[in-house]
């Protein structure tokens, strides 16, 4: 009852030209203080809505978030987000991007060269202080999600909203950015709820794993806890035994919500195919897709 | 069956050569063209105040504009310096003596025409800007407010200039009364009519700029709770100006079109109401100094949209934009 962040029975509906169309409903989730949640669920389940509520950026119809014993009812930088495809201000320059953020937060508590070098500070987390003054569109995608995530984290927040953070990037890149933000988040202990399709990437960063069933009417089908000791390293865990029952929990979780009959004998993948891949495909939402993860969908004919 | 074609080695002289041609040369065929064009269809056409004009002529009349307008510059120079000769000896004669001092009150020759117009449409454009980006930005902003004042802008938007002039006038002579006006009437009367007229590019497209703008980047100033004002600022301007400016070039080519209408009907000093006067005036040269004014019309007009266009480099932040 008294945890950090609480899901109260969250439920929302979108009204539609035909009626009203239920995305959430009764969603209940304690997180506690420093955890890292993953949220998973197929494509057009609702992911994107839960967080859009915690954020504050949309409010909830029945129930709501509740931060510290606070219902959330307006965004905040407590709450900072990192949007999936960067939202960087394309006018401004890495930098300057950061520091509008560090501005709106502190501006007027700090002064001017506290707040460059906490600018710097959060570039240098992000491994960008030396591209800070170039603009975005001359950064290749996966160093504007670097700001994005040090914009984010020089908020201070309370609680960090990722949505599909590293969804547009490729795979390298993105094992990259995945091992910054273990490390990130080991050192500042933030509170984090991540959005993601790939399972690999849920369970290397999670203490939880939290599994949405298909919309419409999407709520909370299953949790999965990641028991694995921290610092953890990818090389070793792919021989875990832990680790791939996780991995092997979600994946059929997602695999039993898409297809209800499972095919003759036992897994109904192969087991040549990489759980990305299984793990991607979608349901029939596609359309509320962002653009953005769409390349990763081309091996989904291979695992069906 | 293949042809053995000679291979031309393609040099990087002669590759700068196909790019100088396709640069410089092939619009100076263009224009050629239009000119014998021009020069053979005039010929053919016989107005009451002789043929119409060639580009001979023409030519030829634009060289007797300028030399008529260097000839009344000598002629004010010429005023002046014997007004201060007067005076000068007026005073050394009797120090209390009542000194004059008269301004030149010559004829304005087509170059101060010209000057006149660029400073009328500068204040209308000007003008309309001032009211036209702000008021875009809260129809951009607020769904409702736009919705309340579209169908205003909707109604007055294909209004034509020459029916405004005369309420602009009307309104104009019982409101703007002063003993030492800074502005002629006729002036200011020119320049509310542009404004009214370039008024609504502008705001359009600056609604259509900032409605546009990426949800995510609103969300953005949203979580970092933003201030209104610096909201606007910060997020709203920049990431409309792109749109804002195309909104601005559009009304300046509006508000230039406009001028020279309402130059006409207002005679309000400049180059309508030049080629108004050359009709008038009816001489066998009117014809080829009209022709003259409309080119002039059209390199200033040409050259205007250039400048808004060089602006617009400079200020937008989306580089990559393909401005034309
Ligand atoms: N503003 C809206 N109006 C109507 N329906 C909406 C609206 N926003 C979202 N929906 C619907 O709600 C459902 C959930 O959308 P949401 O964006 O949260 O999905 P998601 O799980 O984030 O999907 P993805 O993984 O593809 O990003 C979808 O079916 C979508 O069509
Ligand atoms: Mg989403």
């Amino acid at each position: 009852m008294n945890s950090y962040l609480e899901f109260s029975r969250i439920g929302k509906s979108f009204g539609t030209d035909d009626g009203v169309f239920e995305a959430l409903t009764d969603v209940s989730l304690a997180v506690d203080q420093g955890e890292f949640v993953s949220l998973i669920g197929h494509s057009g389940c609702g992911k994107s809505t839960l967080l859009n509520i915690v954020a504050g950026l949309e409010p909830a119809t029945t129930g709501g978030a509740i931060l510290e014993g606070r219902e959330i009812r307006e965004p905040g930088p407590e709450r900072a987000v990192v949007f999936q495809n960067h939202a960087l201000m394309p006018w401004l320059s890495c930098y300057d991007n950061v520091a509008l953020a560090v501005k709106a937060v502190f501006g007027g508590r700090r002064d001017k060269a506290d707040m460059h070098d906490w600018v710097m500070h959060n570039l240098e987390l992000v491994e960008m202080a030396h591209a800070a003054q170039r603009m975005p569109h001359e950064v290749s995608g996966g160093m504007k999600q670097r700001v994005g995530i040090a914009r984010c984290l020089a908020m201070e927040p309370k609680v960090v909203l990722m949505d599909e953070p590293f969804g547009a990037l490729d795979a390298l890149t993105r094992a990259k950015l995945q091992d910054s933000l273990m490390a990130i988040q080991a050192r500042l202990e933030a509170t984090v709820i991540m959005i993601t399709h790939d399972v690999d990437e849920a369970v290397l960063l999670s203490d939880r794993i939290v599994m949405l069933t298909n919309g419409p009417s999407a709520t909370i089908g299953d949790v999965v806890h990641v028991d694995l000791p921290r610092p953890r390293s990818r090389l070793e865990l792919a021989e875990d035994p832990a680790f791939n029952h996780c991995r092997r929990r979600v994946l059929d979780f997602l695999y039993a919500a898409r297809v209800p009959e499972p095919a003759a004998g036992g897994a109904p993948w192969r087991d040549d195919v990489g759980p990305r891949e299984a793990a991607d495909a979608d349901g029939a939402g596609r359309e509320a897709a962002a653009p953005g993860d769409a390349p990763r969908h081309s091996g989904r004919d291979r695992a069906a | 069956m293949q042809v053995a074609l000679p291979r031309i080695p393609i040099t990087a002289a002669g590759r700068r050569l196909t790019l100088l041609a396709r640069r410089s040369l092939i619009p100076l065929l263009g224009v050629a063209a239009f000119l014998i064009f021009w020069a053979g269809a005039a010929r053919s056409v016989e107005t009451s105040l002789g043929t119409f004009p060639g580009p001979a002529e023409v030519w030829s009349q634009a060289g007797n504009l300028w030399q008529e307008h260097l000839r009344e510059r000598s002629r004010e120079t010429a005023f002046y310096e014997r007004q201060q000769a007067r005076n000068d000896s007026l005073a050394a004669r009797d120090p209390d003596a009542p000194i004059r001092w008269r301004d030149y009150t010559g004829k304005p020759t087509f170059f101060d025409q010209i000057a006149t117009s660029l400073s009328t449409v500068a204040v209308g454009f000007l003008l309309a800007a001032a009211v036209a980006v702000p008021l875009g930005i809260v129809c951009g902003l607020s769904e409702g407010f736009y919705a309340a004042v579209n169908p205003v802008i909707q109604v007055f938007k294909p209004v034509s200039p020459l029916a405004w002039l005369p309420l602009v006038t009307m309104v104009v002579s019982a409101v703007y009364v002063s003993d030492d006006p800074l502005f002629e009437k006729s002036f200011v009367n020119s320049a509310i009519t542009v404004a009214l007229c370039c008024l609504w590019p502008t705001v359009i497209n600056t609604t259509v700029g900032v409605a546009g703008i990426d949800r995510d980047l609103v969300n953005v100033s949203r979580v970092l709770k933003l201030a209104p004002l610096t909201h606007v600022r910060k997020v709203v301007l920049p990431a409309a100006v792109p749109m804002i400016f195309t909104g601005l070039r559009l009304s300046l080519a509006t508000g230039w079109m406009v001028l020279i209408a309402a130059e006409m009907l207002a005679q309000n000093p400049g180059l309508g109401k030049f080629i108004w006067d050359e009709f008038q005036n009816g001489s066998s040269d009117s014809l080829g100094r009209i022709m003259v004014a409309v080119i002039a019309i059209g390199l200033v007009g040409f050259a205007l949209d250039r400048l808004m266009l060089a602006l617009q480099r400079r200020v937008s932040w989306d580089k990559q934009a393909i401005l034309r």
